[in-house]
């Protein structure tokens, strides 16, 4: 009895030890590379902000002049929306977006999409997906230069009919084999756009959003 | 057991990803790519080296019954280690690889190996042990990577730049130009059909390997389960 007393706690006392080694490990790691990880996300942030409006065009912080809300009828499905305002001399120069298209073919696509603040559209960027390789992913960037047909457009250019794929009689290309996700994108931008047309003063004049609360 | 006996295990014998079959979850998840493969299984091999080396360090402070929780919580701490370095330094390919290396916990390859092996054997060789079968589940991870973006893109090695920096841009090979893109490939069915394959392959280079007349019979491979 006593024994196997002794030869539980020596089990116990063991397994609590290796506990105690990895997590003072972990913790020594996490002190180390925290800095670095979080420097790291903003470089890819500002990174990704940088493709749609140049930082010459800016004088502000853009990657911290940030504020999020949530707004269901133009950005359904309860999303977190970013939306990151690049100021010169205090003047309002663009805003970029940062939402989801939520009917894509196989989940929500993470957009970012820049709109100048007379309505024109600056660009639009896919940040995440999970579109099918070889037939959706060309939405990317890097893989063809569909996204780059929204530079320069605006709600009234093309008119509101034609803001859609050219099988539903719009103005955009679709994919061979996919229609349903440039479908999604250009309904989510054009919902930004109208956004953007009734509330852009809102999206200039809301206070910053604490940093702690954005990613 | 010698260090050339590790090694011929590691990397053809005992091949975690063609003989024993452990590890297909990453195995096929991951290998759209060549690239992708080199850096998850250089991911894994880090792993295995660790958690070999740890578990062989441990062997005789743990006892039987406990030793299963413990190699799960050394393998865990170096997994998230690793996951935090790579988020440090290699941040556009963690981007790519980011779901699959907290996967690599459950990767049983790595507690088999902690099972069959560092838990008899002193820690030199249990991370050298460690490094072969990583370097074998690379390898494999490599070729099937390289079969299907091939097949599938007819490229090699595009996106290098994300393990190497900007002279990986130089790496990438464009066998087939103009490649319109073969979705099957690419797709998880193709990661099946290539491994399927490669499993083949390798079967079949052992019956020619042993029609020649030999001396010496061919050994069989102990499984690690």
């Amino acid at each position: 009895m006593n024994t196997a007393r002794i030869s539980f706690a020596k089990s116990a006392l063991s397994l609590g030890l290796v506990a105690i080694i990895g997590t003072t490990l972990l913790s020594g790691v996490d002190r180390v590379t925290a800095e670095r990880i979080a420097q790291q996300e903003r470089r890819v942030v500002l990174q990704q902000l940088g493709q749609i409006i140049p930082p010459d065009r800016y004088d502000n912080a853009l990657q911290d002049d940030l504020f999020t809300f949530t707004d269901e009828t133009w950005f359904p499905q309860g999303q977190q929306v970013v939306a990151y305002r690049a100021r010169r001399n205090g003047q309002p120069v663009a805003v970029i977006l940062r939402f989801a298209a939520v009917d894509g073919y196989s989940g929500p696509i993470d957009l970012l999409a820049g709109i100048e603040a007379d309505g024109r559209l600056a660009g639009v960027r896919v940040i995440t997906h999970r579109e099918t390789p070889g037939l959706g992913d060309a939405i990317e960037a890097g893989k063809s230069d569909w996204i780059r047909s929204f530079d320069g457009k605006s709600l009234g250019m093309p008119p509101a009919a034609e803001w859609g794929v050219r099988r539903d009689g719009g103005a955009f290309d679709q994919f061979t084999g996919a229609t349903i996700t440039p479908r999604a994108v250009i309904k989510a931008v054009r919902l930004a756009l109208e956004y953007h047309e009734r509330h852009g003063d809102l999206l200039y004049s809301s206070e910053v959003t604490p940093q702690e609360a954005a990613p | 057991m010698n260090a050339r006996q590790i090694f011929i295990d590691g990397l053809w014998r005992q091949n975690t990803g063609l003989v024993i079959l452990l590890g297909l979850c990453p195995l096929l998840a991951v290998t759209g790519t060549a690239v992708n493969g080199i850096g998850l299984g250089l991911a894994t091999t880090l792993t295995l080296v660790c958690s070999n080396f740890a578990v062989s360090l441990s062997r005789r402070l743990l006892r039987p019954e406990i030793r299963i929780p413990a190699y799960v919580l050394i393998i865990a701490s170096v997994v998230t280690t690793i996951q935090l370095l790579m988020q440090a330094w290699f941040h556009d390919l963690y981007r790519v690889l980011g779901i699959f290396i907290p996967l690599i916990v459950t990767n049983c390859a790595i507690i088999g190996r902690a099972e069959a092996f560092a838990s008899r054997n002193p820690p030199l060789s249990s991370a050298l042990d460690g490094f072969a079968t990583g370097l074998g589940f690379c390898l494999t991870l490599v070729a099937l990577g390289a079969f299907r973006e091939l097949v599938g893109h007819g490229t090699l090695f595009s996106q290098a730049e994300l393990l190497f920096g900007e002279i990986g841009r130089s790496l990438q090979i464009t066998v087939i130009p103009d490649h319109p893109g073969f979705l099957l490939a690419i797709l998880p069915p193709g990661a099946f059909i290539a491994l399927g394959l490669l499993i083949a392959g390798r079967n079949w280079a052992i019956s020619r390997l042993s029609r020649r007349p030999q001396p010496e019979v061919q050994p069989v491979a102990e499984r690690a389960s």
